[in-house]
């Protein structure tokens, strides 16, 4: 079974994120990290490439400046191999255009099953995976907890609000996983080594059939105008535990009445 | 543009609309236009009486879902519409799982841009401009859509607007259907479980205990859902100890997680991080207790305590017990 995994390359989340002030986009200059978000969707394709016998485990990202450095992260893991979309003239993409970026791309690989997070950790729109399931005319199984491969087909315990539901659906099919549900492997020495000499295949939009005003801040159709200072909270009362803070917390919620 | 149409995503549990519909049908009805509400499913009829009341005038309920993800089927239902002139202007859709999948759904399938985690909502002369709250909360970035293309498609974070009734007729039930989808609609659902959960859900409860890594051990999360439960909240979860794998993602308070909007919120063991900040920031009182007093959870709690969660949750809930 083929596997695709989008792999999402963002500005390392303990650093303060900053906008440009001219496009009040994030800015992404600054060197990238593979998204912790999608170390569960790495982890999830290698095991379930391994599970059904073996078969090819692609990752797709876009990305500025051709960066590499979170795909490595997951080559280290044990993908085996990349496709990096890098162009300038994708700067300040929405959701939708990057839907249809990693679409036309994903076409390449063929897979039989792509994989996403539910959402990144840095823009967090969280509607790209379901996008590019309509554009590439697929069913998606969203909220992933858990996947299995059942011949053609695959068998996902899919969140809900209540609970959850048990969801089948042939393959291919694009499925999104919640953090957690799997235990990232950690890279080993060998395979950080490998790392660096398995291929990394670039591309531009020209290679991709799409036209240039379909993405970038043109392809948008959305705009961030304005960013104003949000009404900040004043810090209350900060108590040392000394053994009975808990009594502080017990008259608190008795002045709200809630006990 | 202006909007004479607007269509606010109607989900429903146990017959009744979800408190999120309840938001939107709110703040949809201030916008001088038709208010209509879309959903799905069998039953859905039974909650036209509630949606009138909260302001839409009629209910269009797709009737084809039958076992499918609705995501497909509902986007499909409304693209149907909009293509034989029938559609909204606007698109109000809760930050759901299912409405994400819907929404995504529809943008792709009509090539439409769509704007999500909106926070807040105003009409201006140029048409509807979205609030989203970013870096922690600490800034509102603000957003319209620049084409005129319609349906403007925009997806709501719980608890932005506050649900009022207005007192209105049941709204008139419509049925819609999606028709034959192919192959994308493949996905059915073949069961479902229900996860017992005691007391209130953790986006409308008016307490909520939240835990994060200071617990130091998964087992110690028992003592949040003890104490939730004492003070018949919702227990909640900081990114870091879903990630670890401790609770679901649907327990999680924050920026890629639920929005929290409680009288009171505990934040137990968390140390604050923007991306828990976005998402309870806005309770109206907090609580915090966290070993580290340069945490920045305390930069917004109302009451801090600088301590360790374990030793102090422990007395909270046995002198609780004890007033019991």
């Amino acid at each position: 079974m083929n596997v695709v995994i989008c792999v999402k390359q963002i500005p390392d989340p303990a650093a303060p994120g900053e906008l440009d002030p001219n496009t009040n986009n994030l800015k992404r200059d600054s060197k990238l990290i593979m998204d912790d978000s999608d170390s569960y969707g790495v982890e999830m394709g290698l095991q379930l490439a391994e599970s059904s016998g073996g078969g090819e485990v692609t990752l797709v990202s876009m990305a500025p400046n051709s960066e590499t450095s979170g795909l490595r992260t997951a080559l280290a893991m044990g993908a085996g191999k990349a496709l990096l979309i890098s162009d300038e003239a994708l700067a300040g993409s929405d959701a939708l255009s990057t839907a249809k970026v990693l679409a036309a791309t994903i076409k390449k690989a063929q897979p039989d099953l792509i994989i996403a997070a539910t959402e990144s950790s840095d823009g967090y729109t969280g509607t790209t995976p379901v996008q590019l399931a309509e554009i590439l005319g697929l069913p998606a199984v969203t909220f992933a907890k858990k996947i299995s491969v059942e011949g053609s087909s695959i068998k996902v315990e899919r969140q809900t609000e209540a609970g959850y539901d048990e969801v089948s659906c042939p393959l291919p099919a694009v499925v999104t996983v919640t953090a957690g549900v799997v235990e990232p492997r950690y890279p080993n020495f060998k395979g950080i080594m490998a790392a660096k000499s398995k291929p990394v295949e670039e591309f531009k939009v020209s290679d991709l059939g799409l036209s240039a005003d379909e993405v970038g801040n043109t392809g948008a159709r959305q705009v961030v105008f304005e960013v104003i200072a949000a009404e900040a909270r004043q810090a209350g009362e900060k108590i040392v535990d000394e053994g009975e803070a808990h009594k502080d917390i017990i008259s608190f919620l008795e002045k709200l009445k809630l006990i | 543009m202006s909007i004479s149409k607007i269509w606010v995503l109607a989900e429903t549990a146990d017959s009744k609309p979800t408190s999120i519909t309840l938001e939107l049908l709110t703040f949809a009805r201030g916008l001088n236009a038709t208010v209509e509400a879309i959903g799905w499913g069998e039953g859905a009829e039974s909650a036209a009486a509630e949606i009138g009341n909260f302001g839409a005038t009629a209910f269009n309920v797709v009737t084809d879902v039958n076992d499918s993800l609705p995501g497909v089927p509902v986007a499909g239902a409304i693209a149907n519409a909009v293509s034989s002139g029938n559609g909204p202007d606007l698109l109000l859709i809760g930050a759901t799982y299912d409405g994400r999948d819907i929404a995504a759904r529809l943008s792709a399938k009509l090539n439409l841009p769509v704007l999500t985690n909106v926070t807040g909502l105003e009409q201006s002369g140029e048409g509807i401009i979205a609030h989203h709250s970013i870096f922690g909360g600490t800034q509102i970035a603000k957003t319209k859509f620049t084409t005129d293309s319609t349906p403007q498609i925009f997806v709501v974070r719980a608890k932005t607007f506050t649900a009022e009734a207005a007192g209105g007729a049941a709204a008139t039930v419509n049925t819609l259907t999606a028709g034959d989808l192919g192959a994308v609609n493949a996905a059915k659902i073949v069961s479902r479980h229900v996860e017992e959960r005691s007391g209130p859900k953790l986006d409308e409860a008016d307490v909520v205990v939240s835990g994060g890594r200071g617990l130091s051990d998964k087992a110690n999360y028992s003592l949040i859902e003890e104490l939730a439960k004492l003070l018949k909240g919702a227990p909640g979860a900081s990114r870091a100890i879903v990630d670890a794998g401790w609770v679901p993602y649907s327990y999680q308070v924050g920026q890629t997680g639920k929005t929290v909007k409680p009288t009171v919120y505990l934040a137990c063991g968390i140390s604050g991080a923007t991306q828990h900040l976005v998402g309870m920031k806005n309770a109206k009182n907090i609580i915090a207790i966290n070993k580290d007093p340069e945490a920045p959870i305390f930069s917004v709690a109302d009451l801090g305590i600088v301590g360790d969660a374990q030793k102090v949750l422990p007395k909270l809930i046995e002198e609780l017990k004890a007033r019991a």
